[in-house]
């Protein structure tokens, strides 16, 4: 499996070559995109992401492991991206391989959530307007 | 002792630069460490409560004992994704 922090375009190619086997019938594949409205829906140039990466592949790697233990057979990779990006650029991906889709996709869906919640990766929102701010994410039950 | 300061995102933006060293007392914990960057950099101490520490590339709580040497790194509410 793969876990990688990198400034390079993603290649969700790669990740599915590395969780797929032949003994999985699904593949749930998962980007996360820049997209053109930052926060309070104000137009965005861009976003630029920076990491602590040691820190940021021991937690990917936990959530990997985490995924496997809590859906069976599930086979994780996941890569973020660091640095500019323009709108449309993905910033993450996500690629589980499993027997079955149901466990596939709850474990995509899982993996991204926690990347959310707890991998030290932030994002800086560049506006069009010229003002740039730090965006955490959304806590959940706050 | 000295330790080294990791900041990330806002917060190496508030003590200007990602990487510095910091003199604490001998068993000096991570919350008291980050207490005197608060004091040196007034900013810091309005977001407290969000930061989350990490000693030598782990997350510690406040109370983790430091040792010389040891990378203490300071880290804002997380955006990836």
């Amino acid at each position: 499996m793969k876990y990688e922090i990198t400034r390079e375009p993603l290649r969700l190619d790669d990740l599915i070559a590395a969780v797929q086997t032949e003994a999985c019938g699904a593949v749930v594949a998962f980007l996360g995109v820049v997209r053109e409205l930052g926060d309070g829906d104000q137009p965005v140039d861009g976003l630029s992401y920076e990491a602590y990466p040691e820190l940021a592949l021991t937690e990917m790697r936990a959530i990997g492991a985490q995924a496997s233990r809590k859906f069976g057979d599930a086979r994780v990779a996941i890569a973020h991206r660091i640095g500019d990006l323009g709108i449309g650029e993905a910033s993450v991906a996500v690629a589980v391989a499993a027997a079955h889709r149901g466990v596939a996709f709850d474990a995509c869906e899982h993996a991204i959530d926690e990347l959310k919640r707890r991998v030290p990766i932030w994002k800086k929102e560049h506006f069009r307007s010229g003002a740039a701010r730090w965006r955490p994410n959304a806590v959940p039950g706050t | 002792m000295r330790i080294q300061i990791l900041a990330f995102a806002g917060l190496r933006e508030i003590v200007g630069g990602a990487e510095r060293t910091l003199e604490v007392p001998d068993g000096e914990t991570a919350g008291r460490a980050w207490d005197a960057l608060a004091r040196e950099f007034p900013r810091l101490a309005e977001i407290e409560r969000s930061i989350r520490l990490a000693r030598n590339g782990a997350f510690v709580e406040r109370d983790a004992a430091l040792r010389d040497g040891d990378v203490l790194a300071i880290m804002p509410p997380f955006g990836g994704g």
